[in-house]
């Protein structure tokens, strides 16, 4: 315990899967076997599962927090939990798997640099697992790692196994995400989850904690694809009246002396200083918070984008991937107010292009996206957004349609459309 | 990370990315939010929530706020923290009594003796509706209890300070989406993803001062539902209780009546970091009496309007 104070970094990621496969038990079994759980929290777990005669220990009810989940045996929302080695925290975000929660599985993976989708082997990859790992793939999650869960239950015979081995291979070849690593667990019993077990000699592979600490993290704001990216929050008024631009680093590091150009404007400036409350930096890593001074008095506000090369896209006209979270169809005509970066504006939907048939992976024709859809819409904005393909940038290529009248955030999109959707 | 080719002092540890997270939470909602507040208890979180407030503005300062919900039960070394705190932070503070509340039968006085802590959603969502604040940053953390553990960072209270944990916001990427209408209001929660560790290291890591009660000191306590209370002018040891005198220190910071002490030799940042590594009951369970009494204590409490 002695190391605690030495440098850890973070990954994020979303556990998803169909319902009834094991994932909170997995995330359960993680927690506790990795001890992050305390005595009060594990002995709350015991006495909930007793008392709904569900057994001594139901592991899921380490996440499955709320009422409803708790009487309905099911994840309604996503909870997140947190766990650390001595070299790495981790985030875990565990995903709703029923249909009608798309939109909080989408809000997990999301910020995901990866995703660990537990499989029941003994029933195989199901309709709806297809889905999450389409859509987690959708919003940009690259790795995957497979828990190849009840295998207690299978008797660990190699063949579920095997097959399911076939499945993910050709699921991840189709939606060209990296081939995953599948691990045979038994969340129930604790094998292969954080300890090696000896009940499956024919695999050799490391455990699932193991696969999760060797996973590089973070890169998850930007691949570096694009150019440093600064999108302006606030603008800081200093004591000596100098206006300086308060953000968060994307895309790529920014440091003093850089060429930058203020967007939409279009206008040529220099980086002067990069600050933080904490003193200057020579180097902005992505992911910092940072104050930004430019060389010249070039007026800039909230919304504006600093972007070093390759530039991004300034435009009022979007072809995007979204998914629909209303309960009322979307459909041509209709305007929202578009969050994009640090901008808001209004946007006007032209055509729904298609829908993505999840299954078979191809975009059918469609005028209307119903609840829980996925499609391509064009969209036009009164205001110019500055965007990136969202294959390139995370987050210049995404943005949120908003309900003018009630505020509800009606759909995640993407810029562009799905890379393995013809 | 992916400056793989930048000077090693471009290095980022968990600690600075949850910081500028934080930040970046903050500078969203102050934007996008007409009148945003800042909840100040005197806590550990409060402390760590408006030190990030002070980095996210300087050399400007705060541009809100901050408001402290006064149960009347307090620890005097609490309130004269807190009122240096918020002078430091060149803050205006605003105080929402508890006990106004009573006095003007909005509430029920609890009883003596009786902890406050659950009336305080009402003085609290009055305060909220009396200064028309339309966000309000809180110090919560997903690792302290199971229903916030599902909670959005932005999370959206209706007109009657409700949360319905069954329709809450989808909250992707990095669009904190802060409108509200009149009436309604957000809770903003910048410290979502830390740990009661990761509070500590950044505690010792920022040098940042809590109120000596954190801190290993001698107090006279009682044992009461297996947590130790302060004995002080609302608690002393009635009927078989016995009052000691203890060396003590505090987890969290609350309403004096309903918050337990933990036997700690710890004086130091330091020594409270290598307690917490070994620590075997959460801090809610070891020191808050008002989440022990239902599974779902904490999730009744909020839908209701609470923190």
């Amino acid at each position: 315990m002695a190391q605690q104070t030495q440098v850890m970094d973070l990954l994020r990621f979303a556990t998803v899967g169909s319902v009834d496969d094991g994932k909170s038990t997995l995330i359960g079994r993680l927690l506790v076997d990795t001890r992050q759980l305390f005595d009060d929290q594990l002995e709350a777990v015991a006495h909930a599962s007793v008392s709904r005669g569900v057994g001594d220990l139901d592991l899921s009810f380490v996440t499955d927090g709320l009422r409803a989940e708790r009487e309905q045996g099911i994840t309604i929302d996503v909870a997140y939990r947190y766990a650390a080695t001595p070299t790495r925290k981790f985030i875990i975000a565990d995903c709703p798997g029923h249909v009608q929660y798309t939109r909080n599985m989408a809000t997990g993976a999301s910020t995901a640099d990866l995703a660990l989708v537990v499989v029941d082997a003994t029933a195989g990859l199901k309709e709806q697992t297809r889905r999450h790992v389409c859509i987690a793939a959708l919003l940009g999650v690259r790795r995957v790692i497979i828990a190849a869960n009840k295998m207690d239950l299978a008797e660990w015979a190699r063949d579920p196994y095997d097959s399911l081995v076939t499945d993910v291979t050709a699921l991840a070849d189709q939606l060209g995400i990296e081939q995953p690593l599948v691990v045979p667990v038994s969340a129930l019993n604790g094998d292969n989850v954080v300890d090696p077990s000896g009940a499956a000699p024919w695999y050799d592979g490391p455990t699932v904690l193991a696969a999760l600490e060797a996973a590089p993290a973070g890169g998850w704001a930007g691949e570096g694809k694009v150019g440093g990216r600064l999108p302006i929050q606030w603008v800081l008024r200093h004591p000596t009246g100098r206006r300086t631009y308060a953000g968060m680093v994307d895309g790529a590091a920014l440091s003093p002396g850089d060429e930058v150009v203020l967007l939409p404007a279009g206008i040529r400036t220099t980086i002067r200083r990069v600050a933080t409350a904490d003193g200057d930096l020579q180097v902005a890593p992505v992911g910092r918070c940072v104050d930004v001074d430019l060389t010249d008095d070039t007026p800039a506000g909230r919304g504006d984008l600093l972007a070093s090369a390759p530039l991004p896209e300034v435009t009022d006209h979007l072809t995007a991937t979204v998914c629909w979270f209303g309960d009322e169809p979307l459909t041509a005509g209709q305007r929202f107010r578009v969050k994009h970066t640090t901008r808001s504006t209004i946007g006007f939907v032209e055509h729904v292009v298609s829908r993505l048939d999840v299954n078979r992976l191809v975009l059918e024709d469609g005028d209307a996206l119903e609840a829980n859809d996925i499609g391509v819409i064009s969209l036009s904005t009164a205001d110019p957004l500055v965007v990136d393909a969202y294959t390139s940038n995370r987050i210049t290529g995404s943005f949120v349609l908003v309900d003018e009248r009630t505020n509800a955030t009606l759909a995640g999109g993407m810029v562009g459309e799905p890379t393995f959707a013809r | 990370m992916t400056t793989s080719s930048a000077a090693p002092s471009a290095r980022v540890d968990h600690l600075d990315l949850l910081e500028s997270h934080a930040i970046f939470i903050i500078r969203e909602v102050a934007a996008e939010c007409e009148r945003p507040v800042l909840l100040f208890s005197g806590g550990k979180d409060s402390a760590v929530l408006l030190h990030l407030a002070v980095k996210a503005f300087a050399p400007a300062l705060i541009p809100f706020p901050v408001m402290h919900v006064d149960t009347g039960h307090n620890f005097a070394e609490v309130i004269s923290y807190r009122d240096r705190q918020a002078a430091n932070a060149g803050a205006r503070i605003v105080v929402a009594s508890v006990q106004a509340s009573i006095d003007a039968g909005r509430v029920m006085d609890p009883g003596e003796g009786a902890s406050r802590n659950r009336i305080q959603s009402t003085t609290l969502l009055d305060a909220i509706n009396e200064h028309s604040f339309d966000a309000a940053f809180g110090g919560a953390r997903r690792d302290e209890d199971k229903a916030r553990a599902k909670e959005r960072v932005l999370s959206f209270r209706d007109r009657f300070g409700r949360w319905d944990p069954r329709r809450q916001r989808p909250e992707l990427w990095q669009l904190y989406q802060g409108k509200v209408n009149p009436g309604e209001h957000l809770r903003a929660f910048p410290l979502s993803d830390w740990t009661e560790l990761d509070i500590w290291q950044y505690i010792e890591r920022e040098r940042i001062e809590l109120p000596s009660i954190y801190f290993a000191h001698e107090r006279e306590v009682v044992l009461r539902d297996g947590m130790l209370l302060a004995v002080s002018e609302w608690v002393s040891a009635s009927g078989d209780e016995v009052a000691e005198r203890l060396t003590v220190r505090y987890r969290t910071v609350g309403d004096a009546i309903g918050t337990g002490a933990v036997r700690s030799e710890a004086t130091t940042v330091a020594q409270i970091i290598e307690e917490i590594a070994v620590a075997r009951v959460s801090e809610r369970g070891a020191t808050r009496g008002d989440d022990r009494f239902s599974e779902t204590a904490m999730e009744d409490r909020k839908r209701e309007g609470y923190f």
